[in-house]
């Protein structure tokens, strides 16, 4: 199998969970009352789901740039998080780097951080291509939402729970390869409390406290020993 | 200003914010990625990361009102019972998801 074909295996369950996803921002969007072709031009400049819901509020309150900037900045600062545990897997240079980069999404993080590519392929260029599927699949999802709005005759609700599904698995693949309690207990606790406690920041805050108490017990470890 | 501009602005100012948050790691910890802190975060994050992420993808069930959760729970026990029996990933997520929106759908369980 080519590396493509084995990147485009391993992301079918986004383009299950993202084209309907990118459907409903785009009949959202739509709303808004701008040209059907702006809603897939947001997936592929700015290329964050959550966010680009949110701008829909935004846009029809005319919010300030700064607004803009601040709210998204907020928002999507749990990336942050994500690429510090992949400066040793991201090896490519230059604009692949680059494009990496500009597609972390939760969804891409998962496959890059919870696959792997065929023996003997490249494991940058499977990166990439995982990367760039995925980022097709949002726009694709966009663009029919922006196009055929609520015309839409198959009913699509429920579909979006590929991406719940995709993430159970992948957990379970990390089960497989860890076999240790601690991160997922952890995890856990600390997903729970937020969701109790601050809803709306819920991944952000949950994966600040996760790492500290993952920091916390090399530190502990370091001083039992 | 012209709503056209407006538009393309507001985008360019997401697709910017979005792009540093995403960037900031990476420019941080330049010539760092072998530090053994953050070697240790790259194995044990993506495990704590992807529970959160299951946990994240539930936040809007109300476990206190009828159905209680029980499409979600039940299309999760089916695809994990699936993956941990068959190892197939994209058996376990279609068998859960068709599970979950057929439940959903027709109101199985309202």
């Amino acid at each position: 199998m080519s590396t493509v074909g084995a990147a485009f295996r391993a992301s079918v369950p986004v383009l299950f969970g993202y084209v309907p996803l990118g459907m409903a921002f785009g009949i959202l969007f739509q709303n808004l009352g701008y040209a059907w072709y702006f809603a897939p031009l947001m997936g592929l400049a700015v290329y964050a789901g959550a966010a680009q819901f949110m701008a829909v509020g935004l846009l029809a309150a005319q919010a300030s740039l700064f607004e803009v900037a601040l709210s998204t900045f907020i928002l999507n600062s749990r990336h942050m998080f994500f690429g510090v545990s992949l400066l040793s897997r991201y090896r490519a240079r230059g604009l692949k780097k680059l494009y990496l980069i500009f597609g972390l999404t939760d969804e891409t993080y998962s496959l890059i951080t919870s696959t792997h590519p065929p023996a003997g392929h490249d494991e940058q260029n499977y990166y990439l291509a995982l990367t760039a599927l995925n980022q097709t699949y949002w726009v694709t999802g966009c663009a029919l939402g922006g196009l055929f709005g609520a015309s839409v005759q198959f009913d699509t609700s429920g579909m979006d729970f590929a991406l719940t599904a995709l993430f159970m698995v992948l957990m379970l693949e990390q089960w497989k390869k860890l076999r240790e309690p601690y991160p997922f207990a952890v995890a856990l606790l600390c997903g729970l409390t937020a969701l109790w406690l601050f809803k709306e920041q819920m991944l952000l805050v949950s994966i600040g406290l996760s790492i500290a108490l993952l920091l916390l017990r090399t530190r502990v470890r370091q001083v039992a020993s | 200003m012209n709503d056209t501009g407006y538009l393309l602005l507001v985008f360019l100012v997401m697709a910017v914010a979005t792009f540093i948050t995403r960037l900031i790691p990476f420019v941080a910890f330049r010539d760092r990625g072998d530090h053994p802190l953050l070697l240790y975060l790259g194995r044990y994050m993506p495990p704590a990361i992807m529970t959160l992420l299951v946990l994240y993808s539930l936040k809007s069930l109300d476990l206190t009102q009828a159905p209680y959760g029980i499409n979600e729970l039940l299309a999760l026990l089916l695809t994990s019972v699936l993956h941990l029996w068959r190892g197939n990933a994209l058996l376990s997520i279609f068998a859960g998801t068709l599970f979950y929106m057929a439940a959903i759908q027709s109101g199985w369980f309202v």
